[in-house]
């Protein structure tokens, strides 16, 4: 439970970066509150804080700290923040203080008590500056978009933010397109992609996109065309290196054993799926099935040390395609790694 | 580099009868190494622009007095129509060296629609073939907008100068801005000798100012898009005037975003004015729009809607590099906007922090209560 503590204090320490203090911190603050709240730069991740710093309202009961009291104070500040305005947002529409608060503790549940997810290779993804992680997609529903990010903040000794990047439909679909800008996502597009990684942020992309999140279930584990590698182009340009990464469990997740196209038309979807649970059960369908969850990052490809221009196509495609018989084998690997489905 | 332009400037500016127009020409009219301003609009200023123009403040600066003039007697008005060709016989025989083009400006009244389209368009057309047989004619500067880029759910997250806009943008305004730059293009290509400058200016923002965004930011329940909560920009009158003033002081050409750094979204955006948000679905969005726009409460035109859903942010790194100037962030922008219109309510973050400390400390003390009474037993 402690480094859910020191994920709250986190989210505390997030002050207005708009420099209005409308009041000295020091005497109205109120509890919870960092005494000297510095002022976040949009788009570089905040320094880490000192767990022990926080908890200004020890010694009301007793030298221990009181972990209850500093909950109460943390959303009450929360809500305080929430009702005034005073969070900041990076250009990217990042909401840090809701991510850290909000999103990510409640996908922790999933990732912690439904999918057991299991970590390899988290060294792999560098400790400062940037990185592009590139993963496979699966699940019908982008579920390993999500686990990937928890995976990365929380397995990752310095917590760092995962910067999706998501499809077109994501972003002008009513509340998905709120929700997934506060979580630090953006359009899967190279001026973005690149603006994050100069930026020296994670980045996540999917490159097989709705090719491989909604496969059938009878091609579980095999990897889908990747696009047009502009992924590759993007991480050329900005130096960044490419991290591959192998998700296994989101397949079964919700197996996907049809697709009726004339709803997926009628609804504006890229697919309507059908899986053993959906649409018969209605809500129930929804739920996912509790695989076992295993993720690993591979070693990163260095693309500064790669003697290779991101505006020569066929440099572009043979680096694509490395990475994705990269993700491809260690697939395999972990497949006969993991004991069960559901183990 | 910017180099300053040697000698004294004639310097034309149109649409003055707007609150920004006006305060362009009275600054500029304050500027020293600026021998006279020809205000031109079609209609005479009146109210705030009026004041502005003829009873400009005590000059500020020495140089000033030593010219002998103050600042509003460089001003002259002149009531004439861009669309006019005669707006030519003023710059030839003026001499005017400097044109700064202001009257391009949004209208989203639907009547009104057609007149604004002409000026903005026909009047910027008539306007640049005026300057284009002038030559004493040095430099040109154009206010333009944002809303060039359009705003919708695939555009990358921030328009550089050279992005182009995915779709043509919707709404009348846009498309008249998109219009006039092409022509400003043109005259730049015809005219290499000119200096042109366009200024992309995200919506402005100021204590004093007064637009659809800002009565709309004033409203008491402001009506949001339901699953929308779009990043905002504006920029600080202050500082929209500095960077316009700057290029005709200075020289720097091309095309540029001026805005305020940093982002607000929407919803962050009522909350610090104390508003209350109400989310609306889209569609009852543009209803509730057209509404305000019969009833005459706000005129929302339909480019600004884009704007109110999906929202739009700008990079500003070549502005700061080329004019080495830092408009005041967006955050900041709003907050002078909110402290300015003295928009209070009752949700107002002194009395969130009063809630807060008053919560915390009652549970605090009931807390305290339960342990005492966990003890005794």
């Amino acid at each position: 439970m402690s480094g859910e503590v020191i994920r709250l204090d986190h989210a505390v320490r997030t002050r207005s970066s708009g420099g209005r203090i409308r009041q000295p911190p020091e005497t109205v603050s109120p509890a919870g509150e960092m005494p000297n709240g510095r002022p976040t730069r949009p788009g570089i991740s905040t320094p880490l804080p000192d767990p022990e710093r926080v908890d200004g309202h020890r010694g009301e009961s007793g030298p221990e700290p009181d972990e209850w009291d500093r909950r109460v104070a943390n959303l009450l500040g929360f809500v305080r923040r929430r009702l005034t305005g005073e969070y900041p947002v990076d250009e990217f529409g990042f909401d840090t203080d809701l991510t850290d608060t909000t999103l990510l503790p409640l996908l922790r549940l999933l990732y912690q008590r439904w999918f057991r997810v299991e970590v390899s290779g988290i060294e792999n993804v560098p400790t400062k500056g940037s990185a592009l992680l590139v993963a496979n997609h699966s699940g019908t529903v982008a579920l390993d978009a999500l686990m990937l990010s928890v995976a990365v903040h929380d397995e990752h000794p310095t917590q760092r933010h995962l910067r999706l990047l998501g499809a077109d439909f994501v972003f002008s679909t009513p509340l998905l397109a709120d929700l997934a800008r506060k979580a630090g996502a953006t359009l899967a597009c190279n001026p973005d992609a690149e603006r994050l990684l100069r930026s020296g942020e994670l980045v996540g992309v999917f490159p097989e996109g709705f090719k491989g999140v909604g496969k059938p279930f009878s091609e579980r584990y095999k990897l889908q065309r990747f696009g047009r590698g502009g992924f590759v182009s993007a991480a050329l340009r900005s130096g960044a290196p490419i991290i591959p990464v192998s998700i296994v469990g989101a397949e079964e997740t919700y197996p996907l054993i049809g697709n009726i196209k004339p709803l997926a038309r009628l609804f504006g979807l890229p697919y309507f799926p059908v899986t053993p649970l959906f649409p018969w059960f209605g809500p129930l369908g929804l739920v996912p099935l509790p695989s076992k969850w295993l993720i690993e990052f591979g070693a990163p490809i260095h693309t500064t040390e790669l003697d290779a221009s991101p505006d020569d196509p066929m440099t572009v495609f043979n680096l694509a395609d490395q990475v994705r018989e990269s993700i491809q084998q260690t697939l395999y690997q972990v497949l006969l790694r993991r004991e069960g489905v559901f183990g | 580099m910017p180099s300053k332009v040697a000698g004294f400037r004639t310097v034309l500016v149109t649409g003055v009868s707007r609150y920004l127009g006006a305060l362009a020409a009275a600054r500029l009219a304050a500027d020293p190494e600026v021998e006279r301003v020809l205000a031109v609009d079609t209609t005479p200023p009146q109210g705030e622009a009026a004041a502005l123009l003829f009873q400009a403040p005590e000059p500020r600066t020495t140089a000033t007095r030593q010219a002998g003039r103050t600042a509003e007697q460089k001003i002259e008005f002149i009531r004439a129509d861009i669309q006019n060709p005669l707006i030519a016989k003023v710059i030839v025989g003026s001499e005017i060296d400097t044109v700064v083009h202001m009257a391009v400006q949004v209208s989203a009244a639907r009547s009104a629609r057609r007149a604004t389209k002409e000026l903005n368009v026909i009047g910027t057309m008539q306007l640049l073939a005026a300057c284009q047989k002038a030559p004493a004619l040095r430099k040109l500067v154009v206010k333009s907008s944002v809303a060039a880029y359009g705003a919708s759910a695939r555009d990358p997250a921030m328009f550089t100068e050279d992005t182009a806009p995915r779709e043509m943008p919707r709404g009348g305004y846009a498309k008249d801005v998109v219009e006039v730059e092409g022509y400003v293009r043109g005259f730049s290509r015809r005219r290499p000798d000119v200096g042109t400058t366009v200024l992309r200016f995200a919506p402005f923002l100021g204590p004093r100012a007064d637009t659809a965004l800002t009565r709309y930011f004033s409203l008491p329940v402001v009506p949001t898009p339901l699953g929308y909560d779009p990043r905002m920009q504006f920029i600080h009158t202050d500082d929209g005037l500095e960077v316009l003033h700057r290029s005709v002081a200075e020289d720097h050409l091309g095309v540029y975003n001026v805005a305020g750094e940093g982002v607000l979204l929407l919803s962050q955006a009522i909350r610090r004015a104390g508003r209350v948000p109400v989310p609306v679905l889209e569609l009852g969005l543009s209803t509730l729009a057209g509404f305000a726009r019969r009833s005459g409460l706000i005129d929302f035109s339909i480019d600004q809607l884009d704007f109110l859903v999906h929202g739009r942010v700008v990079d500003t790194a070549s502005l700061v590099k080329e004019f080495g100037y830092r408009p005041r962030p967006t955050v900041e922008t709003f907050d002078d906007f909110v402290r300015g219109r003295d928009l209070t309510s009752v949700i107002s973050p002194d009395n969130v922090v009063a809630l807060e400390r008053l919560l915390l400390d009652q549970i605090r003390q009931a807390r305290q209560r339960m342990s005492w009474a966990g003890e005794e037993r």
